[in-house]
């Protein structure tokens, strides 16, 4: 090893060995993906309890909160359909966020490429007409997808050509998708008729992604785009540890020397882990207007794009980690909501145990310390928690 | 662990009992508020109040969902929908779409959205709308009469009807002082004729309420009315700093007096929109079955709009000016003034 390989580079210094050693050992990585998110959300409510006791909340108040976020998160067949919905776009777009970081790419841009890629499916989903819902449909989203990716490569290609931070760029295209969405909703073959404000015209029933319990009863807003998230969940595995590809962005977001040493275009790789991250925001922008919104208004993302970043963080940036992560955001979203309703506690409230979950995940170290028995590492077949 | 766990499966369903023990009163009025949220010192907060007068004169429940952005609405509504509520009332045009599929999905329950109406109307909701475009006149006529600068300005969040209705009756109060008192006190922010002005694009940034104040304070206006909801509270604090002798607020919706004490010294008057007697109304209405679908105009005849004391200002404005807006007021109700827009 440190032979041959003196003459192309420098010595081999602790620290670059170091960065050869994988980040996370897959073989125990279940850890990483179901004990710690799980610790660190005990955690989180532990000390938002504590935080409302500060503000003089009453202790049955606290405990009916923590009821009704359970209640209104899985309690019913409307929780759990109100859960998947939140969940759908935070998994989408989480799940490009994962990629990127695993390619070395923090894409903070995911809500800009949300809202081009939405912005574009609203415009195809009202422009384009006479096409049955087998072709419209997937016209749609594919445009979504198309744009989101198109948006992002700008990131990527302003990285690999210049050098150009991806995350001040993809902030700054943030800031121009957003200024850009005011300015086309306002556009009158795209704003509503009779309307002055900024809003789009409606989305064609051919252009609807369909809400799958709607038989059930017609509140229920859960629609096709979870098995789009579903499928999107097992392409991206497929893609990031069975393809080529994949592996390519895995070595060049773990060790960018190797990946060069070893023959791998950093620049195209950039490109490309940029643009399927932005297809898959695009895409989850496209099946909120489609599924949900049926509309595109200022703002229609409302910051999925940046909790996003959050779901990929919790979910360790493994596929299978940010569909439960985005499980989670998306049944904290359902349940805050009755939270409020129930017992009165402030929305803010769930925003505040967000960010206390993520810290703790953030802070693998803190939460072994606290629950050791959980991650001891070494005993296999013996004494498990007895 | 297994006995810990059991522990912990009796406790939840402990408290789950616990639960739905509680909470066993006849009628519940619930409240969606838009992104302004419920303490929004605007129309969310003043609507929630009618439900809060409601609770102490009826002895109802009350219970509120705040938004925090579009997409909730649609949620949020229907959440309230699991909730069993008598009478859902969602706030603000911006919810009308949402209001409106949320209705037509469940027929039979009632719903009233405060500042917004439905041609044609829907008959399990009530809209209540204001005619704030005559309150409005009374501030533009007291603003005109007060400026020293011969300057006064205005703001709105988003460019539409409710908002803009201000502005109109605003403007046109000003230009009515102008051709009686032969005054040339000049509207910076918005043109009726055009319908273009100045706007936030939120209902939100206390900073765009600061920034779009001095803005019209560096063009010479001393007297603003932002009409941005809890925007405006960033145009008060700057009114704080300068001086109320250089720049006062016209609030808008509540008496910003109230909803914003620290600051009530740089109040000129507000323009009100009494959403808590309408919303009471509706609720009433709906308790005593007589509920039923349409509109609910309120207008300075009926008090669901005016304007509030002008407290501190209540020795600098001159007895006469009072009087004439008092006039005014009169040839609004009577019809011999026109508000315009």
């Amino acid at each position: 090893m440190s032979g041959e390989a003196r003459s192309s580079g420098p010595a081999m210094s602790p620290d670059m060995k170091a960065l050869l050693v994988p980040a996370i050992d897959s073989r125990s990585s279940w850890r990483e993906l179901f004990i710690l998110p799980l610790a660190a959300m005990f955690l989180a409510m532990l000390i938002g309890a504590l935080i409302m006791m500060a503000t003089s909340v009453a202790p049955e108040t606290i405990l009916q909160s923590f009821i009704a976020m359970a209640h209104g998160s899985v309690g019913s067949i409307h929780a759990i359909s109100e859960t998947l919905t939140a969940a759908i776009p935070l998994v989408l777009a989480g799940l490009g966020i994962g990629l990127a970081f695993r390619a070395g790419l923090f894409n903070i841009g995911a809500e800009g490429q949300m809202v081009v890629g939405g912005l574009a499916a609203a415009i195809a989903s009202f422009l384009v007409t006479g096409l049955s819902i087998w072709l419209h449909l997937p016209l749609v989203l594919l445009v979504g997808l198309a744009i989101g990716a198109v948006y992002a490569a700008i990131a990527g290609l302003l990285k690999a050509a210049t050098g150009a931070h991806e995350v001040i760029s993809t902030i700054m295209l943030n800031l121009i998708s957003i200024r850009l969405l005011d300015y086309m909703l306002r556009q009158p073959f795209i704003q509503k008729e009779g309307r002055s404000d900024p809003i789009s015209k409606a989305v064609l029933e051919t252009a609807e992604l369909p809400r799958i319990l709607e038989f059930l009863d017609g509140n229920l807003r859960l629609h096709a785009g979870l098995f789009i998230m579903l499928a999107a969940v097992a392409v991206i595995y497929w893609l990031l540890f069975r393809s080529k590809l994949g592996f390519a962005f895995r070595i060049s977001g773990e060790n960018p020397g190797a990946a060069r040493y070893a023959g791998i275009r950093a620049g195209l790789t950039i490109v490309m882990a940029m643009a399927i991250a932005g297809a898959l925001a695009g895409l989850a922008g496209a099946i909120q207007v489609s599924g949900v919104l049926g509309r595109a208004t200022p703002g229609f993302t409302a910051g999925i794009g940046f909790d996003a970043i959050a779901v990929a963080l919790l979910g360790r940036s493994h596929p299978v980690g940010i569909l439960l992560a985005g499980l989670l955001f998306g049944a904290l979203e359902a349940g805050g909501r009755q939270m409020q309703v129930d017992a009165g506690v402030s929305i803010d409230m769930i925003g505040i145990m967000q960010a206390l979950i993520i810290i703790f995940v953030a802070a693998p170290l803190l939460v072994r310390r606290i629950f050791p028995p959980l991650f001891r590492e070494r005993p296999r077949g013996g004494e498990e928690n007895g | 662990m297994f006995m810990k766990k059991a522990a912990l499966t009796t406790g939840i369903a402990a408290a789950f009992m616990l639960a739905s023990a509680g909470g066993a009163s006849a009628f519940t009025a619930c409240q969606v508020t838009d992104v302004g949220g419920i303490d929004d010192a605007g129309f969310n907060q003043t609507a929630w109040k009618g439900v809060q007068d409601a609770m102490s004169s009826y002895g109802i429940d009350g219970r509120y969902l705040e938004s925090q952005s579009e997409t909730d609405y649609e949620p949020n509504l229907n959440s309230l929908i699991e909730s069993k509520c008598d009478v859902i009332i969602s706030v603000g045009f911006l919810m009308g779409d949402a209001t409106k599929t949320s209705a037509e999905a469940n027929a039979g329950q009632k719903y009233s959205i405060v500042d917004f109406a439905y041609d044609p109307t829907i008959p399990n909701v009530i809209g209540q709308v204001y005619a704030t475009n005559e309150a409005g006149f009374l501030a533009g006529y007291l603003s005109a009469g007060m400026s020293k600068s011969g300057v006064v300005g205005t703001f709105g969040g988003i460019n539409i009807p409710p908002v803009t209705a201000f502005m109109d009756g605003y403007y046109y109060g000003v230009a009515y002082h102008n051709s009686q008192k032969g005054t040339n006190v000049q509207v910076l922010g918005w043109n009726p004729a055009s319908k273009e002005g100045l706007f936030t694009g939120n209902f939100e940034s206390l900073d765009d309420g600061r920034a779009f104040a001095q803005n019209l304070y560096d063009e010479g206006a001393d007297i603003v009315m932002p009409v941005a909801g809890p925007v405006g509270l960033g145009s008060a604090a700057l009114a704080d700093e300068l001086g109320s002798d250089a720049l006062m607020i016209v609030g808008v919706d509540a008496d910003q007096t109230q909803t914003d004490p620290d600051r009530a010294h740089v109040y000129l008057t507000s323009v009100l929109k009494r959403m808590d007697s309408t919303v009471m109304q509706v609720i009433k209405q709906a308790m005593d079955g007589s509920f039923s679908g349409g509109i609910l105009l309120g207008n300075l005849q009926n008090d669901g709009v005016g304007l509030a004391p002008y407290h501190h200002f209540d020795d600098k404005v001159p007895a006469a000016l009072k009087a004439e807006v008092e006039e005014v007021r009169a040839g609004l109700i009577s019809g011999a003034i026109k508000a315009g827009g």
